[in-house]
């Protein structure tokens, strides 16, 4: 607490002495080395949770042929191979809760707020760099915590992601209670882990900008990851409070959930979704921000409409705490609030058009380069347009009434959270790869995994809408048990497969990802030909990035500015024109 | 506040806050601590509202004087934490000690009191999860004295008086590290930003108590 300020002159003497191992690896208090550690414990968990996928996906394509290498999981799990009922349950729960807690939001947030805030703001480190080490180790534990779920008699949560009461609240309900504990209380700590680390990158951003960073200077991407922090400050403790509550309810018979002795079941909905819904916007919002500045990049254009951009930001992150009423019209609340609801989240269709349509004005007429990070961006833009789409769907209460539930939601979150994150995250994490490691990754590979993915992704969750309209129920364990869906069967098994080839490419990616870090070709300091203030430090950057506080001069998306040659133009070049910001006045 | 120009970041910054970044931080810290309030305090609203008949009169359960004692005691101790404050503003290290001193004392008495609350009520029946079966209590309600069930008055007694008494242990804990640092010659006339941020903390703990003492207590 009483730790001085983060010195701001450059570091140069800090290099002057070699820090041990465990200290410049593990242990690190560097911002860059915690953002590569959250990428790689994110990547870990993005792969259980597609390994949960597949065995899910399995499942449903062919209910009732043992699962490929499925006598390798305990009788407790699948006996001779096929899954059991429970366990399917906690498969479905903990796919997602893996999914969104601890491989995107991690991803984005973790990952590229670390990486990207000091480097692009012209800062030597975060503003608390010893909090930011324990956030990782925090969220390291609690993931740990999570896996350790699996392992408790009685198996891991089984009642969704989103844990509804009372199926949460009582052991009874779900046949589960170890489980459901542990994953209450490993969410609680990751929430600890979420705030240690917004509160930082806030103070981080207000505080420590280089002279000449304005806040209309800054990149999109940190804007996003600025607005996102906030969400995150503010809605997780809304869950932390809903999760200890719910905890208590599990394990010393308090009865807040309760409704036979005075609780309210419907209230965890509430506490949850208002948590739930500002984290729909963690999950996309750094993602739109880094796909800003990776499209400005490949078009060679400014970014259409810079401030209306910021401006959407900052309204859709308000929006967001006015709408988590949607996810609840089948729930028995109040029709009248459920027009309201219906309205507020129709209104988040405008800052959201204002993006697409500003992304494509940056790629209009654009001497566009389709690099790997560019692909991914478009594909981005491209699927997160029919995501929102099917969000209005969903918005709409009569229709919703008819797909509540059903596949046609499934498809929705994985338009937005797989098509749009996770492209953006392929984009960003392709894009920053030479800056972080040093070398680059090997584009044609790169591009043979973009085009696949696109093409898998889409053969997967795209026809997941047919089978929601047709009814299709979300969280179901053998569709073959139902006369109506058994017309379904081929679709299901069409699904499987993909899903599978889908699983199967990101093997290019992983390897493209490991032998890159090896034996990728040396990235020189700026391989894009970009503007941010990352571009002008070597690659990697030297511990305290910066040997002199550097000054900006200009806002990050000069592309082909008719003042020089090249078609970019740094943040910190300084023209014949440009006024020293000190000269400038105060 | 008093000496802002040695307080802030050595080089020359684009215009932040204003104020130096522990100070910031924890400003930012304690609007996450509002949501988790306001998510246990929400809850509290609509689960009463919902059950009215299980909430007990004010005082027929609860000691109103003892914790009315204790609520007291609270402010006291934010008042010795601003006299520690402008002690050291004005460079008294001695003051600094024993106003800190007082702080961490008067801190540990209020967590104390509390024990000694929850003591009593367990013994007399009154338990997170309602009446103990067969505990005087139970038996007073059994004649029509008391609300025929506290389940979830219970659980949302326990569950915020109990988080509030967390959050005033960690401040008793950093305060004691605090005073601990104070006793090395840590904190100056001019730098004393460890003093001022565990204040805002505590004074925000302060603040979150008059209000859950108003709520949970006095109606």
């Amino acid at each position: 607490m009483a730790t001085s300020a983060v010195s701001l002159e450059p570091a140069a003497h800090v290099e002057a002495h070699e820090l041990s191992f465990l200290r410049k690896y593990i242990f690190s208090t560097d911002h860059k080395i915690i953002g590569i550690q959250f990428l790689l414990m994110s990547f870990v968990f993005l792969l259980f949770g597609g390994l949960m996928a597949m065995m899910i996906r399995w499942q449903l394509g062919f209910p009732d042929r043992p699962l490929p290498a499925g006598q390798l999981l305990p009788e407790t799990m699948a006996p001779d191979g096929i899954l059991l009922p429970e366990f399917y349950n906690s498969l479905v729960t903990m796919h997602g809760t893996i999914m969104v807690f601890f491989a995107i939001m991690p991803l984005l947030v973790g990952v590229f707020g670390n990486f990207l805030i000091p480097l692009k703001i012209g800062a030597p480190d975060m503003a608390f760099p010893r909090l930011n080490m324990a956030s990782f180790w925090v969220a390291f534990s609690a993931g740990i915590l999570m896996m350790a779920g699996f392992f408790v008699e009685g198996g891991h949560a089984a009642a969704g992601w989103t844990a509804y009461a009372p199926l949460s609240a009582d052991p009874e309900w779900s046949g589960v209670s170890g489980g459901q504990q542990i994953w209450l209380l490993s969410l609680a700590i990751l929430g600890l882990a979420s705030i240690m680390g917004a509160l930082n990158y806030i103070t981080t951003i207000v505080n420590l900008r280089a002279p000449g960073m304005t806040w209309f200077r800054m990149p999109l991407s940190i804007w996003s990851l600025f607005v996102t922090a906030i969400l995150v400050l503010l809605a997780i403790p809304i869950l932390s409070g809903a999760a200890i509550m719910l905890f208590f309810d599990q394990t010393i018979g308090t009865h807040f959930f309760d409704w036979t002795d005075g609780g309210q079941v419907i209230l965890w909905q509430h506490l949850f979704w208002y948590f739930g819904h500002p984290e729909v916007y963690i999950l996309i919002l750094p993602a739109m921000g880094m796909v800003s500045d990776i499209i400005a990049n490949g078009s060679r254009k400014p970014v259409f409409g810079y401030h209306s951009m910021v401006f959407a930001l900052i309204s859709i992150s308000f929006l967001g705490w006015v709408v988590w009423g949607h996810h609840m019209f089948q729930s028995g609340m109040n029709p009248t609030l459920g027009m309201t609801f219906m309205i507020s989240t129709m209104i988040i269709a405008v800052p959201s058009a204002i993006k697409v349509f500003n992304w494509m004005g940056t790629m209009w007429r654009g001497n566009i380069r389709f690099h790997v990070p560019m692909l991914h961006a478009v594909g981005f833009v491209a699927m997160f347009v029919i995501g929102g789409l099917s969000g209005i769907f969903m918005a709409s209460t009569p229709v919703d009434i008819y797909i509540h539930d059903t596949y046609f939601i499934v498809a929705h979150i994985h338009y937005v959270l797989f098509g749009g994150s996770l492209f953006a995250i392929f984009a960003a994490v392709t894009y920053w790869y030479p800056k972080m490691f040093g070398r680059m990754m090997n584009s044609t590979l790169g591009k043979i995994h973009f085009w696949l993915t696109f093409l898998f992704y889409n053969l997967t969750f795209f026809p997941m809408h047919d089978l929601g309209i047709a009814g299709h129920m979300r969280r179901i364990y053998d569709p073959s048990q139902y006369e109506f869906l058994q017309p379904l069967a081929p679709l299901n098994r069409f699904i499987t497969v993909s899903a599978l080839l889908l699983f199967t490419v990101q093997i290019l990616f992983a390897v493209n990802f490991v032998v890159s870090w090896f034996k990728g070709k040396k990235a020189g300091e700026n391989p894009w030909d970009a503007n941010g203030l990352e571009w002008t430090v070597p690659s990697p950057p030297p511990h305290g990035n910066f040997a002199k506080v550097p000054t900006v001069y200009r806002g990050p998306y000069e592309y082909s500015s008719p003042l020089v040659e090249e078609d970019f133009l740094l943040q910190t070049r300084k023209l014949a024109s440009d006024v020293d910001p000190a000269a400038a006045g105060p | 506040m008093a000496h802002p120009a040695l307080m802030q970041p050595p080089a020359r910054r684009e215009v932040g806050a204003d104020v130096y970044s522990e100070k910031l931080g924890m400003w930012v810290f304690l609007g996450s601590e509002v949501m988790f309030f306001t998510a246990l305090i929400g809850s509290y609203i609509i689960l009463r509202f919902g059950s009215p008949e299980q909430w007990a009169a004010p005082g027929q359960m609860l000691n109103i004087p003892l914790t009315a004692v204790n609520t007291f005691l609270l402010i006291c101790s934010s008042v010795t934490m601003v006299k520690a404050f402008a002690a050291i503003q004005d460079g008294d290290q001695r003051l600094l000690k024993l106003y800190l001193l007082a702080t961490v004392a008067i801190g540990a008495a209020f967590v104390g009191v509390q024990a000694y609350e929850y003591t009593h009520l367990v013994h007399e029946g009154f338990l997170p999860s309602g009446y103990r079966p067969g505990s005087a209590l139970a038996e007073r309600a059994a004649e029509g004295l008391l609300p025929v069930s506290v389940g979830v008055y219970g659980s949302s007694f326990y569950t915020m008086t109990g988080f509030h008494g967390f959050h005033v242990s960690v401040g008793v804990i950093c305060m004691s590290f605090v005073t601990w640092k104070a006793y090395r010659g840590a904190y100056t006339k001019e730098d004393h930003r460890g003093v001022e941020v565990v204040g805002l903390y505590w004074h925000f703990v302060d603040l979150v108590w008059i209000i859950l003492f108003t709520i949970v207590y006095l109606v």
